[in-house]
């Protein structure tokens, strides 16, 4: 295998990884103030990516073509709006489940996820159908032999890396995250600490919810498509990614994704029989790494199994 | 008093009742047929355009004045789903005030339910389905279609294709039985024709990134990559050649032949896309303007899409049976194993022993302008413009 395709497959992983490590980010944010799994992420993800579509519709209809404009407006609606449902979604219904079994807020949430999909699906105008997303990113590409390597996909990363480097930054170094990572550690203590418990969840939702609108718009930037089922699967190889990775774990869930982008990639590109079986690869791996270190590859400090 | 109340009571009961009595006596005795196909998913455009069609039919045949019943459609989605397929067919099967069926766009679907109909005795007719096994695939006397198969398909798609002057060809196509089919055919007709296959690769009907495959495809440098599955996955493989800078010709399968296609991919992507499709566009069959004018007066709010006419074909027949035999599922069925040169707007329908229509006529597709042009009337066939690498 020549050098050129060697890169483009690492590309093309990195591409994936950066998707799938801001999603698991999302679940592991949520494990992390809550002890819940919200398998509506995806689904959420996927609203954020079709709001921006709407926006984008909405400015060329009011006459904005400016492909910057328009990214930023794309952007902003999608992140905003998704930021708010998902502190909607969090405040009426999670946070009444607080004391239920976590069983429940899995199963409201795995609904919630068919109701947002299926939503879309029927009152979307033809939301069945695949929809073109536009390039608003500049399309120049640098070829190198078999190696392409397209503008809008660095971008992309370098978009991607940025958000990943942000939410961390605002884990680690803000009064914000501090208080979210007093919450992670002890609800109680926290609350007696004077932190607003309440508020608190409510942001990382709106945190979660918000990064994952980012990686649905830029889902849609990258591949050009958009369709209603696009969180589904998503959704679910972040979950993994975030269990593999050590819920709860920033680190973690980034690890994850990339991890199973490359197992993918790797599955498609190395294993002798046919691409069919790269997911069935992928997830068989991540079922022995979940069977060698039941708490993820980097466990919480105080680690609990799900 | 209370006599006289009694008796106002009975006489009007009784008014009332030669009333009813009446209104049966003038009315048609009602007979259920039923509709199935992808209402809701990723390939609802052409199941409710079919849905849209059988159900003209049964309007057209209500207004008749000489129509011997009622008839009332009973439509039903399958999700293009083989597990919601088979649950609904056994739902349409086991009512027996349903006499006939036109059913199924997915193949998937289709095989697991044809034996449900089997065992129900439940005459039908495909509208959609492809997959030669549908019909092929066993001998039940139930089980019709009037629409041709891939084979017909994939037999012209590789000899057309050899002819542009493509030699080498990269397949990419969905594990179902469908994907699978027109694998199979597609080899096996462009190996007879001199082409050359690359790789293939088969890959989940759901999957969303297929820059692993692609990148192995553009290593490979095929002249054309040729995609057997429905739009979703098209539209992906599609857009994605283009992030990975492929530049082959992209060719699809009767699947992709959808104006949901060339909405998902944008009007840039979509140019130069051939595709292969049973029968003739709606305004060169027999009875297509007809067909147009009815559904356009019908009101209808979504296209008939690709395979409208078929369903409103294989409806009307349908119809025409119990008009003849009268709704008895047996006699039904009977009636359609007889069927020969039988008059519809898809031209006439002749069924052969596994009850497949033997009319092939297969109409070459290329994408121009963002719209679907019939191969001879476009501007790829005079030479004015190109397919991608020639």
């Amino acid at each position: 295998m020549d050098v050129g395709l060697l890169g483009q497959f690492v590309v093309n992983g990195m591409m994936l990884g950066m998707m799938y490590a801001l999603v698991a980010v999302g679940f592991t944010l949520f494990f992390g103030v809550l002890d819940v799994i919200k398998f509506s992420h995806g689904d959420v993800l996927m609203v954020g990516t079709f709001a921006g579509f709407s926006t984008y519709l909405g400015m060329t209809a009011i006459g904005i073509d400016n492909a910057f404009i328009q990214l930023i407006g794309v952007l902003v609606i999608s992140i905003g709006s998704m930021a708010i449902l998902g502190a909607v979604i969090a405040r009426y219904l999670v946070l009444p489940l607080k004391s239920a079994p976590p069983l429940n807020t899995l199963l409201v949430t795995l609904m919630l996820g068919t109701v947002l999909r299926e939503a879309i699906r029927l009152f979307y105008p033809d939301g069945s159908n695949p929809k073109h997303f536009p390039a608003l990113l500049p399309t120049d590409s640098w070829s190198l032999g078999s190696f392409t390597l397209r503008s809008d996909s660095v971008i992309l990363l370098v978009g991607g890396l940025l958000v990943i480097v942000g939410v961390n930054m605002l884990i680690n170094r803000t009064r914000l995250g501090l208080a979210i990572r007093a919450v992670a550690q002890d609800e109680e203590t926290a609350k007696c600490m004077g932190i607003n418990f309440k508020m608190i969840v409510l942001l990382t939702f709106a945190l979660g919810s918000g990064v994952a609108a980012f990686a649905g718009v830029m889902n849609g930037l990258y591949y050009n498509e958009i369709n209603f089922g696009m969180g589904l699967l998503l959704g679910v190889i972040g979950f993994s990614a975030a269990i593999v990775g050590g819920l709860g774990n920033i680190y973690g869930a980034i690890l994850g994704g990339f991890l199973f982008a490359g197992l993918q990639t790797l599955g498609a590109v190395a294993l002798p029989f046919a691409s069919a079986y790269k997911d069935v690869f992928a997830f068989a791996v991540v079922i022995a790494i979940i069977a060698w270190r039941p708490t993820g590859l980097i466990a919480e400090k105080t680690s609990e199994r799900v | 008093m209370n006599i006289l109340r009694k008796s106002t009571v009975s006489a009007i009961a009784l008014t009332m009742a030669l009333t009813v009595g009446a209104g049966i006596a003038d009315a048609k005795d009602k007979v259920k047929v039923a509709f199935i196909g992808p209402l809701t998913g990723g390939v609802s455009a052409i199941g409710v355009g079919g849905r849209n069609s059988a159900e003209l039919a049964v309007q057209l045949r209500n207004a008749d004045p000489d129509a011997k019943y009622e008839y009332e459609l009973v439509a039903m989605d399958s999700e293009c789903k083989p597990n919601v397929g088979v649950q609904v067919a056994t739902k349409v099967a086991a009512d027996r005030s349903i006499i006939g069926l036109v059913g199924h766009y997915c193949s998937a679907v289709a095989m697991g339910a044809v034996d449900i109909y089997h065992k129900f005795n439940l005459p039908m007719s495909v509208w959609g389905a492809v997959l030669p096994d549908v019909t092929y695939g066993n001998d039940y006397k139930e089980i019709h279609r009037v629409n041709g198969t891939m084979i017909n398909q994939n037999d012209v798609a590789a000899k057309f294709m050899a002819e542009q002057g493509y030699k080498t060809w990269v397949i990419i196509h969905d594990t179902t039985d469908y994907g699978k089919g027109h694998n199979k055919y597609f080899s096996e007709y462009l190996t007879q024709n001199g082409g050359e296959i690359l790789a293939d690769f088969g890959v989940p009907a759901d999957q969303q990134d297929f820059t692993a495959e692609l990148t192995k495809a553009k290593q490979l440098n095929p002249d054309v990559i040729y995609f057997g599955g429905l739009v979703p996955l098209g539209v992906r493989v599609r857009s994605q050649m283009e992030k990975l800078g492929i530049s082959a010709q992209f060719q699809g399968v009767s699947g992709i032949k959808s104006d949901a296609f060339i909405e998902g991919v944008g009007t840039e992507l979509s140019e130069g896309v051939v595709s292969f499709l049973e029968g003739a566009p709606v305004d060169k069959l027999p009875g297509g303007q007809y067909f147009t004018e009815k559904y356009k007066a019908a009101g209808f709010a979504e296209d008939e899409e690709a395979y409208g006419p078929f369903a409103f074909a294989a409806m009307s027949l349908i119809l025409d049976g119990i008009e003849e035999v009268g709704p008895n599922r047996k006699k039904l069925t009977k009636y359609l194993g007889d069927i020969q040169g039988h008059d519809s707007i898809v031209g006439k329908i002749s069924f052969d022993d596994h009850g497949q229509n033997t009319v092939a006529a297969i109409t070459k597709y290329v994408v121009q302008d963002g719209k679907w042009v019939v191969w001879e009337d476009s501007e790829y066939a005079t030479g004015a413009r190109k397919l991608a690498g020639k």
